[in-house]
């Protein structure tokens, strides 16, 4: 990884120096795109496979075994396979809808890995309001996963899109209120420079801030036990019933890279990015994005899926008040005690949260989930 | 301004991940709530009754192997004893103990499917489906030994059974046995008190009890409504009246009670087998039957518990080598008339759930 190295070096000279500036901002511009697609991708193939052999063993069977050695290569074999499928098109579908839906839906996951640090300054743009920036972009998926629904002119598909049309608009604004606790402690947008606040991570500053971002997160990719958009024992596969060959692939590209995305954010905001001792700081923001991802491989073995209903009451009544409570705890404590010890913070944190989510689960039957008491 | 909507049709199935085979329900959605429903079925029809009437009746148990393909054994002893009543034959104890034995096994297999595939349907992604099969493997690999196949067994006869057990079989169900309470407690610990499976199940798809009986509902499904009949009980057939054992039931009739219903069968079930490993006396496994059976004329109805309710045979002898009537009853069409009652005014989720909870299987209500 010398080169690597070399070249981050090198991006730490250039970042010193205004990025519209012509030849540092090209060569920049360039480097760091091709490293993202290469990272993205080649880090897709991996939780892939993850998922394949994590979820294989959860469920007492092998998972994929027969491609290279340990089934690593059954990533490569599935996109060799998927890349010689014939492309389908439905008759009465709307021909250009369809063929931009995958697209639409896959630049956004990309372009999400732009402002996200994998070591001290290796990032495309160090963009001031970073996060914002994390959160506009990545709403961007659902005009080409509801392109897709519509597109496809499928009543499966239409249904899976109305439904995931319905999930982010309503987990976005916990999943905001939750990383907003974040940026109130950092004091700052920029996702670099929340990561060099982070001498403590900030899941220990923030444990209930974590689990609303993990929980609005899951539901905001579609990730298991949220994953109705794609419910296939209820709707087929949802928004990409009608899809074949490449354009399906895109689909399946855009589902992982977008969970390797929120792992990425989550890793940035709460795990302390790529600080870490001993290992280099890349290593270290590859283990964790992988560490939150099997998490949400966890879940998805496990859990079953909630209902639509209750898919907003859950994000309405339960995510929502919390993350309004929690911001306000976080304002207050920043506030009240800029210079407090953290290991008090922590503790206050820590009982604050399991304090709230035992009353608030018990008022949260109260104003119902679509759970009837017989 | 008021925008116009109204209500579109929907196909779930014949092809389609939760239908369980090829059914298919034409459901009316208004939006996500299911309005009305039709279930439409026929797609795997192969006119089995008709096919009984030119076969001797011998000939005609590997038939009854694929109405229910996953109850194999059970459709076997229901189809042996109808012919033993319209023979009159007599079949020595040992044999009934080995059918006993059979019959409760297939039982947990199949409500293990049945449990697997209900909360696959939930969106449990495979993971207790899958677990459930690894215990239905080893049924699976008790039955291979006494009969050497692994789906359609084919081991009742007439008068007994194909064969004796085999000398390993013993020791195998006996370690089976002290297995499988374990795996039981190990499937209420994964998912039976948690949180989303409660609020998708709980009072989700209710079949009251004046419903369930109107219906003629029977099984499970009759029982997670509260009502206390089981043919082993209510009808003793073969050596049933031997054993001791409870008839769970439910109180309400959701699909969290015929979940909790089928597991809790499934505990009788292995009581049952271990009563009768011990009482199995040794002798013969199949009585004297004529290779062609002529039975009397007359006619004769033999009916048994089978995993999903009550399976009957109907049988009209002339004296022939072949029936001149079969007549089915198959428990998942039975209990498939409550579907439009339970499904109306849930939605789609909830629709595949409910449905999911009646437990069927297609190869026996097509025939």
């Amino acid at each position: 990884m010398a080169i690597i190295d070399f070249v981050i070096n090198n991006q730490i000279h250039l970042q010193a120096v205004p990025p519209d500036w012509p030849g540092g901002f090209w060569w920049h511009w360039l480097f760091f795109t091709v490293v993202i697609i290469g990272f993205v991708l080649t880090l897709v193939m991996g939780v892939i496979y993850i998922e394949r052999r994590g979820m294989g063993r959860m469920q007492s069977r092998l998972g994929p075994n027969r491609t290279g050695p340990f089934g690593l290569l059954q990533p490569v074999a599935d996109a060799v396979k998927v890349l010689l499928k014939e492309n389908i098109v439905p008759v009465a579908a709307d021909k250009v809808v369809h063929w931009l839906a995958p697209v639409i839906a896959f630049a956004p996951a990309l372009m999400i890995f732009a402002v996200i640090p994998f070591q001290n300054g290796a990032l495309l743009a160090d963009l001031n309001i970073g996060i914002l920036y994390v959160v506009a972009i990545s709403s961007v998926t659902t005009i080409g996963v509801f392109m897709a629904g519509w597109g496809s002119s499928n009543k499966y598909s239409l249904l899976g899109a109305m439904r995931n049309v319905a999930a982010v608009v309503s987990y976005e604004i916990p999943l905001v209120l939750a990383i907003v606790g974040v940026v109130l402690i950092a004091g700052s947008l920029s996702l670099n420079q929340i990561v060099l606040a982070q001498n403590i991570p900030f899941i220990l500053l923030q444990p209930l801030g974590f689990l609303l971002f993990f929980a609005a997160g899951c539901a905001e990719i579609n990730r298991s036990p949220f994953d109705l958009m794609e419910a296939d024992s209820e709707i087929v596969a949802g928004f990409h019933t009608e899809y074949s060959g490449m354009k399906f692939a895109m689909f399946y590209l855009v589902e992982y890279a977008e969970a390797v995305a929120i792992a990425a954010i989550i890793t940035t905001l709460f795990l302390a990015g790529w600080k870490g001792p001993l290992l280099p700081p890349w290593l270290w923001f590859i283990i964790k994005v992988l560490v939150v991802f099997f998490a949400m491989v966890w879940t998805r073995t496990t859990l079953p899926r909630i209902r639509i209903d209750q898919l907003m009451a859950f994000a309405w009544k339960f995510l929502f008040p919390l993350a309004l409570i929690n911001l306000v705890i976080t304002a207050i404590q920043v506030l009240a005690w800029p210079t407090a010890l953290p290991w008090i913070t922590i503790i206050i944190n820590l009982a604050i949260m399991a304090i709230l989510v035992l009353i608030w689960s018990k008022f949260f039957f109260k104003l119902g989930w679509g759970r009837i008491e017989v | 301004m008021a925008l116009k909507t109204e209500p579109f049709v929907l196909n779930l199935g014949p092809v389609h991940p939760s239908t369980h085979g090829v059914f298919r329900m034409r459901a009316t959605l208004d939006g996500e709530v299911v309005v009305d429903i039709e279930p439409v079925f026929g797609y795997l029809h192969r006119g089995v009754e008709k096919l009984t009437e030119q076969r001797t009746y011998t000939g005609i148990i590997p038939l009854t192997d694929r109405l229910d393909y996953i109850a194999s054994m059970s459709n076997n002893l229901a189809y042996v004893l109808a012919v033993e009543k319209l023979a009159g034959i007599k079949v020595p104890e040992r044999a009934e103990y080995i059918r006993v034995i059979m019959a409760e096994l297939q039982r947990v297999a199949a409500l293990l499917i049945a449990v697997g595939s209900f909360l696959n349907d939930c969106g449990a992604y495979f993971t207790p489906f899958l677990y459930m099969f690894r215990e239905r493997e080893r049924i699976v690999d008790l039955f291979e030994m006494v009969s050497g196949q692994r789906l359609t067994y084919n081991y009742m006869r007439i008068g007994g059974v194909s064969q004796d057990i085999p000398a390993e079989f013993m020791p195998a169900l006996r370690k089976f046995l002290d297995m499988m309470p374990r795996f039981l407690d190990e499937y209420d610990q994964l998912l039976m008190q948690n949180e989303i499976l409660l609020a998708r199940a709980k009072g989700v798809g209710i079949l009251t009890r004046e419903q369930a009986i109107n219906c003629s509902a029977s099984g499970p499904v009759l029982r997670a409504s509260g009502v206390k009949w089981d043919i082993r009980k209510a009808d003793p057939y073969s050596v049933y009246d031997r054993f001791e054992f409870d008839i769970p039931t439910g109180t309400v009739g959701d699909c969290y009670d015929r979940y909790r219903q089928r597991v809790a069968e499934m505990r009788q079930s292995l009581r049952i087998i271990k009563q009768a490993m011990e009482q199995m006396p040794p002798g013969p496994v199949k009585a004297e039957v004529p290779h062609l059976l002529h039975p009397p004329v007359g006619e004769a109805y033999g009916r048994i518990e089978a995993p999903k309710g009550e399976l009957g045979f109907y049988l009209v002898s002339d004296n022939s080598i072949a029936p001149y009537r079969c007549h089915i009853r198959p428990p998942s069409l039975i209990n498939l008339t409550a579907l439009r009652d339970m499904i109306r005014g849930w939605k789609v989720a909830d629709a595949i759930i409910i449905f999911g909870s009646i437990d069927i299987t297609v190869g026996e209500i097509d025939r």
